[in-house]
């Protein structure tokens, strides 16, 4: 068992507690690193789309898992990063610059669908966003034009001081680059959490009529979560745009806003560590599901909808038995571990309140 | 000089008189309380001051200020700050971020300084934290600090609930029955606390509660209130012993014969 004994009030605005964790990330990144040397470059192109993947998962978790809002149609703005992105590079402007302003006109694009909602909860948000998904992929084909509609867009190669980033050309290249752009947003967003931002997104996901009382302004904070949310999703959609090379109307359809949703909840809500959790799990799982069906089956027959079905599976037991995710269940065991003997079975459980008034609804 | 004045308010939901035409004020620096059996519209006295409710008629002055074009976020702003009834706390944070939440009228940074956390935002967050070590320090909390609310008891629930509007800096406290559902010894803690609140913070105190002996040891004056109508206005003992207000609470005696 580990005390920590704080000795200024930075203790608990630092990014760790103390040093046996920073340490363990330390490793973690240094092996992110040099994953580039240890595995082949398919390999190396699952783990860049884990981390694209990530990117995305954290953008719905900073709405979903921290500010207490759902959405069921955020690979619209992935779609909106995406084409932004690869229209500004087709008028010249070089990737470092494109990217930024694909984020930020993602962004735009929540501050415009944030600003009728924000006054929805729950299922209707749910709703409105699942529409606003549907008619994405609708405005691409009326859009052909400047999308290129059905026939979809073409990647240019990414080259940023003459170093060129290609999808194949460069493999370890563009795994090193998205990797930064990810540690660039875990530390955005681990800012976010320590500073009043991120705790008036806390305080109007828990209890709206008291973030109120307390000064919040709901509306506009439900705005700014709205839109960094879609900001950082729209990065995703612009780097996944890259990796896939081609897209089209139908690359960032409603399918892949419920995996997003799907990720962050089997990942872990409220957990920037579960969206890399999900991510990793909606990108291997496929890769382990065909492995695994050349070891057992010697007819490889392809089963049609086993991903599908094994995310529904594996979501169905996630709610039921561990509502906290599988990071939950990794902290959970990680105390049991610390505390031992000393460790409750009822440590994590929620005490239950019975006055909770919803009389000024 | 007078902090808050209701000035002939009014409010109707539907067919109902929540508040009949109410006016009083509160004085800079004393404690003021609400008293009257349930449903006489002491919270919703309380909701309008928070506008969450608009008075049909009648104003709000606070400070010499009408409140009633001010949204509720602007409240807290203002230099109001209030506890609910039913304990509304950020369930999923712990009791040191709810008290933290309680500085937002004190936020001086904007989204993007705070996004890049520059050293400007964390002089800030030192600054806030100082702040709420003193009201953790003032009510006892250093051992909930780092503990997440959903698993408090509730009597604790209850004080963090009084320390998160402290952390507001308020210059007025509304304290919605802030001792019901407390045992005897917590509700002896409640007063001492609105006594230095009262005394040493400085602070104006409006309170609604239930509970006769915290009222008679804290408040200054106490306003006595049925069915949305002012019965009384005066001293503990006076309102105690106005023959309206034992109406109220315990029947005349002509309605005793008819039961």
């Amino acid at each position: 068992m580990r005390i920590i004994f704080k000795t200024s009030y930075d203790a608990d605005i630092r990014y760790f507690s103390n040093r046996v964790p920073a340490l363990w990330y330390l490793a973690l990144l240094l092996m992110s690193i040099a994953l580039p040397f240890i595995i082949n470059e398919f390999w190396l192109g699952e783990f860049t789309l884990m981390l694209i993947w990530a990117i995305a998962g954290m953008g719905l978790m900073l709405l979903v898992g921290h500010s207490g809002q759902a959405s069921l149609g955020h690979a619209a703005f992935m779609a909106v990063g995406a084409y932004s992105n690869v229209i500004l590079q087709e008028y010249g402007l070089p990737f470092i610059l494109s990217l930024p302003l694909a984020g930020f006109f993602a962004g735009l694009a929540g501050v415009l669908v944030a600003m009728p909602t924000t006054k929805l909860h729950g299922i209707y948000m749910a709703i409105a966003t699942i529409a606003i998904g549907v008619l994405a992929e609708d405005l691409i084909v009326i859009l052909a034009p400047w999308t290129g509609g059905v026939s979809g867009k073409f990647a240019p190669s990414i080259e940023i001081f003459g170093i060129n980033f290609d999808r194949y050309g460069n493999v370890s290249g563009l795994y090193w680059l998205i990797l930064g752009i990810t540690c660039l947003i875990v530390l955005g967003y681990k800012n976010i959490l320590r500073s009043p931002l991120g705790r008036s997104f806390m305080a109007i996901r828990d209890s709206e009529i008291s973030a109120q009382a307390m000064g919040v302004n709901i509306a506009r904070t439900r705005t700014i979560s709205f839109a960094l949310s879609c900001a950082i999703t729209g990065i995703s959609g612009a780097l996944m745009g890259h990796f896939s090379l081609v897209f089209t109307n139908e690359t960032f359809n409603i399918v892949i806003s419920i995996y997003l949703l799907l990720m962050i909840v089997i990942g872990g809500l409220g957990f920037i560590q579960g969206a890399f959790i999900g991510a990793a799990i909606v990108t291997f799982l496929p890769s382990v599901i065909s492995f695994s069906r050349d070891a057992f089956f010697s007819n490889s027959a392809i089963i049609p909808g086993i991903e599908s079905g094994m995310f529904g599976a594996i979501l169905i037991f996630v709610i039921l038995f561990e509502p906290m995710g599988l990071y939950g269940r990794w902290l959970k065991i990680r105390s049991y571990f610390e505390l031992f003997p000393f460790y409750r079975r009822d440590m994590f459980r929620r005490q239950k309140s019975y006055l909770k008034t919803e009389r000024m609804r | 000089m007078n902090l808050l004045d209701l000035q002939n308010v009014t409010l109707r939901f539907g067919g109902l008189v929540a508040v009949d035409n109410v006016s009083f004020s509160v004085k800079q620096g004393e404690v003021f309380s609400l008293v009257g059996p349930n449903g006489a519209g002491k919270s919703t006295i309380f909701n309008m001051i928070s506008r969450f409710y608009d008075p049909a008629e009648g104003d709000i002055l606070f400070q010499g200020q009408s409140i009633l074009k001010k949204a509720s976020h602007d409240i807290p702003h203002l230099g109001i700050a209030r506890t609910f009834q039913n304990i509304e706390l950020f369930e999923q944070a712990s009791v040191l971020q709810n008290l933290l939440v309680g500085r937002q009228r004190h936020r001086r940074s904007n989204v993007l300084e705070e996004i890049l956390f520059l050293p400007k935002v964390r002089k800030q967050e030192h600054h806030h934290r100082l702040a709420v070590e003193h009201v953790i320090d003032f009510l006892d909390l250093q051992p909930y600090r780092d503990k997440f609310i959903s698993g408090l008891p509730y009597g604790i629930r209850k004080v963090v609930e009084m320390g998160r509007a402290l952390a507001i800096g308020p210059k007025l406290l509304l304290l919605d029955e802030p001792a019901s559902g407390l045992s005897t010894e917590e509700t002896q803690d409640v007063a001492f606390w609105i006594e230095d609140i009262k005394k040493v913070m400085g602070i104006t105190v409006l309170m609604v509660e239930h509970d006769m002996h915290l009222v008679n040891s804290v408040s200054d004056r106490v306003l006595a209130l049925a069915d949305g109508k002012i019965l009384t206005i005066g001293t503990p003992s006076e309102v105690q012993n106005h023959p309206d207000v034992i109406k109220a609470y315990i029947g005349s005696d002509e309605e005793d014969a008819l039961t």
